[in-house]
């Protein structure tokens, strides 16, 4: 087993079991910091499949900004372990039995895609997520996109002065 | 190599970090007294939970963050390419920070970077 193997499959593990960690903890909180976990673990496949920039990209915006938004969020719900209400029984069998469906029909899917069987990623190869090749498309070939990515931050920035100065 | 080599780095500095607090958590003899978790001999003590609601503010400046963070991700593959593609890389990237700076005066005309 080459050493490429063994830390695709400890990323793996650490992957899965921070994202069932995220669903378990009590704190909301614990949850986040959980999340972020999950993050380093995905950003460790990106290294793996030759994606350096997207890994950083997601360490920076993802585990950085989105988690900081995250946890805003969960500091302005104000869920306090007394106020918070209790789910009802049914409430939770619902969910398990929706939950659990989605999760036979993802498996089934994955399962009649039998083209995919028996491949595995092609771990350390390409260079499509090198950052010289991501620039070279994005100011030669997509220019126009990213230029209207500009426009949609600024309605973005300006959706949220609006909404956050009303009070 | 190289990005093997980058991730046992990671993971090494993981567990050096992760040893220390696990090592000491082993062999400090900790004191489980309520008392410690007291203000000692300053400060008032503290009276209801500190989970209050936030201000709305966090979130505003934390989004604002968020969208200035983005656009500077896009400056690093620009910052790569820019002596291959030459003048058309410069001229782009004034259009994209122009809009944005739009946004940002915008902002500050608002009054939305004042605290409170």
């Amino acid at each position: 087993m080459s050493i490429t193997v063994v830390l695709f499959w400890f990323l793996t593990a650490l992957a899965l079991l921070s994202a069932i960690m995220v669903l378990l903890s009590k704190n909301p909180v614990h949850s986040v910091l959980w999340l972020i976990v999950v993050f380093f673990a995905i950003s460790g496949h990106y290294i793996l499949l030759n994606a350096q920039f997207l890994a950083i990209v997601n360490l920076i915006v993802y585990a950085g900004a989105i988690m900081v938004l995250f946890l805003f969020v969960i500091m302005l719900m104000n869920l306090n372990a007394e106020t918070e209400p209790q789910k009802n029984t049914w409430l939770k069998l619902a969910g398990a039995i929706s939950g659990g469906s989605l999760l036979l029909i993802l498996v089934s899917v994955i399962r009649s895609a039998t083209d995919m069987t028996g491949r595995t990623a092609q771990v350390g190869e390409g260079n499509i997520g090198l950052i010289s090749n991501l620039g070279k498309a994005l100011f030669s070939e997509y220019v126009v996109p990213f230029e209207i990515s500009s426009v949609l931050f600024l309605s973005a920035m300006v959706g949220a002065v609006v909404i956050g100065k009303k009070d | 190599m190289g990005s093997v080599s980058l991730i046992i780095l990671t993971i090494a500095a993981i567990v050096f970090s992760a040893g220390g607090i696990l090592v000491s958590k082993i062999f400090v003899k900790g004191s489980k007294n309520p008392r410690k978790g007291q203000p000692y001999e300053c400060g008032i003590p503290t009276e209801t939970s500190p989970w209050k609601q936030f201000h709305v503010g966090y979130y505003l400046f934390a989004l604002l963050f968020l969208i200035f963070d983005v656009e500077i991700i896009f400056l690093y593959p620009w910052a790569v390419v820019v002596k291959k593609v030459g003048m058309m890389a410069l001229v782009e990237i004034s259009i994209f920070l122009f809009i944005l700076f739009m946004g940002f005066l915008y902002a500050h005309k608002e009054g939305a970077l004042k605290w409170m």
